[in-house]
């Protein structure tokens, strides 16, 4: 027998998935648990753009037409939970699933159980989460940030909120384990570290971050428990406590965590800038390295959202300039996907569209980053739209622009279908155009002075509010056509080849489209002195 | 794939993952009913998801102690286990990280300045003119009333004793595992549980005393909201090792392991000397200083 065929025929589980809900629900495969990550987080997405849908009703107008003040906020909370922790970090996650054991040649990720265990506690924490809405007192009202005391007058969901977070945080942890081992523990034998490719790196570095922070926000979480129903005081300065405090234990995680949602997405546009320039990325070990210098510099900035509770002014300065700081190496990974397509073969599919829209409104949503980091001038936009407008740049047209783009790259690799290619291109061209009109505006709001978290404002801030929330409805609408991409691929389409994108490099572009159920039981052979991107690729399509 | 083949081992599909989810889901939602008032629909559904969770660790485990005791584990297997146990140890540290951060801002920051200092002053003598910023303190609104302090040189001092000993005792009994020498092993092994025991016990009757007779409660202001805190969490980490110590001597007792591969011996080990590496930061930063 080949080493191949002993490799599964010796083995004493099922060489095919198992019958009906079972191969769901006792997934141990990481493509199978892959598409439960990326289905739950489109489910999550939707729900969370519905609240934004209800968040923009309110302001299309100034006055109180659409919603109460408290379920409003409740929504601006509710969005923001679910999108970060609901939409963006299980979209990567299950990015990270499918890729990174076919990028690194690998049979599947090192703790298959452990990985459908951190999936399937999400269902379960998001059900928490969402029931909240329903209780007595309404879902959690005090911002995503939760900050005391405000946080806790929440009403019976209290602890039904903390208690999901909890849950959330173990998913996170136990699945960054499980990449970490993956990538350092079942690479291909010779397939070095710098040979990886930079989608594996990022994911490699964040899930440094995941492990290294989650654990915090479980005890920023936890003293909120104990403040509420323990009578503890770590936030009551009555007891000699501080509400400032929760504000840097938060923050020590909520730093990290943005850098958490966005190092994957430079991954998945480090994968696809190259391929539809069919040429190299330019500066692989830069950009390795770039990526490490974010993720340690995410970690010690995390006050710089909190300029104006007033610390020290040393304190103040050190973080101004190390925030500041963050923008050379984010800078230099601009630098090099725009150099990557230098002189390169270029076609502009959807992938591609998207991660060029990456680029550009990314580096936006970073200037308005470098802006609020300059202490004075933060002072004047802290708690305004400029603060909306800057993290959804840098999350909706960076992180879910990413995903997106990882989507289509990869639809034809996962389904062996291509997708629509038409619709597609409907699709990014009505987003990127809406996304604009819906956040651009924002910018001004800020400058002009509008609060943020507010249902009702001022009548100057008409104008601009009614341009974004028309821009929300149409690019709401507008991921509709997402979602019928996706399934029309997943049903059916012409059939991609293995090598799905002409000029696209690496491992998994060997295997079929779509993958055996198992792939690389055996090994794969990698060339000792193989460019990253032309690891074990034979002459040929 | 089958270790038989020196492939690496990926398990069927296995129902304990969602087991143990809706496990969790039970015991949060009922443990945050109870938190809410919920009286015994609450208190059954905490205890329905603890047994639950209880059920899949069983059974999860046992999986994997058939799937290792079968030889289908190989090498590097072995290494993923070893990653993922230093990271979860890791993860721990971190999280023990926060309180002790908590407990350094407080002391260092939040206290002067409620006291007065630097950019308190201000504060202090409009809101707090009384408050005198000592450690410990219960703040300037005397949350909780007068406690006492339990003393470190007392029962501390010897769980700290206790817990060095049994770092030694764990170390030995993993010294006898190589050399193969069982019945040393179960010895030593047992002295480590035993340590372990009688830890906890004086730490509950230290808890007890400090809670009834010392007025030392996790009301009482922001020092004992760290001293419980802090020392709780650990205490928590002690029980989960003591548990995991005393099923890998059942399983040495029955056999399992290897003089040369015992992995699940030795991540215990290694979360034991965890455990006891967080009791010397506790003794010097909650205890002493």
């Amino acid at each position: 027998m080949s080493e191949y065929q002993e490799a599964i025929g010796r083995d004493d589980h099922q060489d095919g998935p198992a019958k009906g809900i079972r191969r769901w629900l006792f997934a141990t495969n990481h493509k199978d648990i892959g598409t439960l990550y990326l289905v739950f987080s489109l489910i999550m997405f939707i729900t969370g753009g519905l609240m934004a849908m209800i968040i923009r009703a309110e302001l299309f107008q100034p006055g109180l037409q659409v919603v109460d003040p408290g379920f409003f906020n409740s929504m601006t909370t509710m969005h923001a939970l679910i999108m970060v922790f609901g939409a963006v970090m299980p979209a990567f996650v299950g990015l990270a699933n499918w890729m990174i054991p076919m990028m690194v040649g690998a049979p599947d990720m090192a703790l298959p159980r452990l990985n459908n265990w951190s999936f399937w506690i999400l269902p379960f924490a998001f059900a928490i989460l969402l029931s909240t809405l329903f209780m007595e007192g309404g879902g959690p009202a005090a911002g995503w940030t939760m900050y005391p005391p405000l946080m806790l007058q929440t009403g019976d969901a209290l602890p039904f909120v903390i208690f999901s977070i909890h849950l959330m945080g173990m998913s996170s942890i136990m699945g960054a384990i499980n990449i970490i081992a993956t990538i350092l523990n079942m690479r291909a034998p010779g397939l070095h570290l710098m040979q990886m490719p930079l989608f594996v790196w990022t994911w490699l570095i964040t899930a440094f971050l995941l492990i290294a922070v989650m654990p915090v926000l479980a005890g920023a979480v936890t003293m909120l428990l104990t403040d509420g129903f323990f009578g503890t005081s770590f936030f009551d300065a009555a007891g000699g406590g501080d509400p400032v405090l929760f504000q840097h234990i938060f923050w020590f995680f909520g730093h990290p965590e943005v850098y958490i949602m966005i190092l994957p997405a430079f991954g998945v546009v480090s994968e696809i800038i190259p391929t539809f320039s069919r040429k190299p990325l330019f500066g692989y070990s830069t950009m390795v390295y770039a990526t490490a210098s974010i993720a340690f510099l995410s970690l010690i900035v995390w006050a710089h959202h909190m300029f104006t509770v007033g610390m020290p002014l040393a304190g103040e300065l050190f973080f101004m300039y190390a925030t500041m700081l963050i923008a050379v190496p984010t800078g230099v990974k601009v630098f090099n996907w725009v150099s990557t397509m230098w002189r390169g073969s270029m076609t502009f599919e959807t992938p591609m569209l998207f991660a060029l829209a990456f680029v550009v409104l990314f580096t936006i949503g970073g200037f308005s980053g470098v802006m609020l980091a300059i202490t004075p001038a933060d002072f004047q936009y802290h708690d305004t739209y400029f603060v909306v407008a800057h993290f959804h740049y840098v999350l909706v047209t960076g992180s879910i622009f990413a995903i997106m783009a990882g989507v289509y790259y990869w639809l034809p690799k996962w389904t062996g279908h291509q997708y629509p290619e038409r619709l597609g291109k409907w699709h990014f061209w009505l987003s990127v155009i809406f996304v604009n009109v819906l956040f651009f505006p924002q910018h001004f709001l800020g400058l002009a002075g509008m609060p943020r978290r507010i249902p009702d404002y001022a009548v100057q801030f008409a104008e601009f509010n009614m341009i974004s929330s028309i821009g929300a409805f149409c690019f709401g609408v507008t991921q509709l056509l997402f979602v019928v991409v996706i399934i029309r691929t997943v049903i059916g389409g012409k059939r991609a080849q293995a090598r799905s994108w002409e000029g696209a490099r690496g491992l998994e572009w060997l295997l079929p489209s779509p993958p055996p159920y198992h792939s690389f039981t055996t090994p794969p052979e990698i060339h000792p002195d193989a460019h990253p991107r032309e690891i074990a690729h034979p002459a040929g399509p | 794939m089958a270790g038989a083949t020196g492939g690496y081992y990926v398990p069927a599909s296995s129902p304990w993952p969602i087991i143990g989810s809706a496990g969790l889901c039970l015991l949060m939602v009922g443990f945050a009913r109870t938190l809410n008032g919920g009286g015994d629909v609450a208190l059954a559904m905490f205890g329905g998801g603890a047994l639950i969770i209880i059920v899949m660790m069983v059974g999860w485990f046992h999986d994997q102690i058939r799937e290792g005791e079968s030889g289908m584990y190989n090498a590097q297997v072995d290494r993923s286990y070893r990653w993922g146990m230093g990271w979860v140890i890791f993860s721990e540290v971190m999280f023990f990280a926060v309180f002790f951060g908590a407990l350094f801002y407080v002391r260092n920051l939040a206290v002067p300045w409620l006291g007065g200092e630097g950019h308190g002053v201000m504060t202090n003598m409009v809101l707090y003119p009384d408050y005198l910023a000592t450690w410990p303190t219960n703040g300037p609104g005397a949350v909780g009333g007068t406690f006492r302090l339990v003393s470190a040189w007392d029962i501390p001092l010897v769980n700290t004793l206790i817990l060095l000993s049994s770092g030694f005792t764990v170390t030995m009994a993993h010294r006898s595992l190589k050399l193969d020498n069982r019945k040393s092993l179960l010895v030593w092994l047992g002295l480590t549980i035993f340590l372990g025991i009688a830890f906890l016990y004086l730490q509950a009757s230290e808890y007890i005393h400090a809670w009834t007779e010392m007025n030392l409660t996790l009301g009482s202001g922001i020092y004992g909201s760290t001293f419980y805190m802090l020392t709780g969490f650990h205490g928590l980490h002690v029980t989960v090792g003591l548990i995991m110590l005393i099923v890998v001597w059942f399983r040495l007792a029955a056999g399992h392991f290897s003089a040369e591969r015992h992995f699940g011996f030795e991540a215990v080990a290694w979360y034991w000397h965890f455990v006891d590496v967080v009791w010397m930061c506790l003794f010097v930063f909650v205890y002493v200083l």
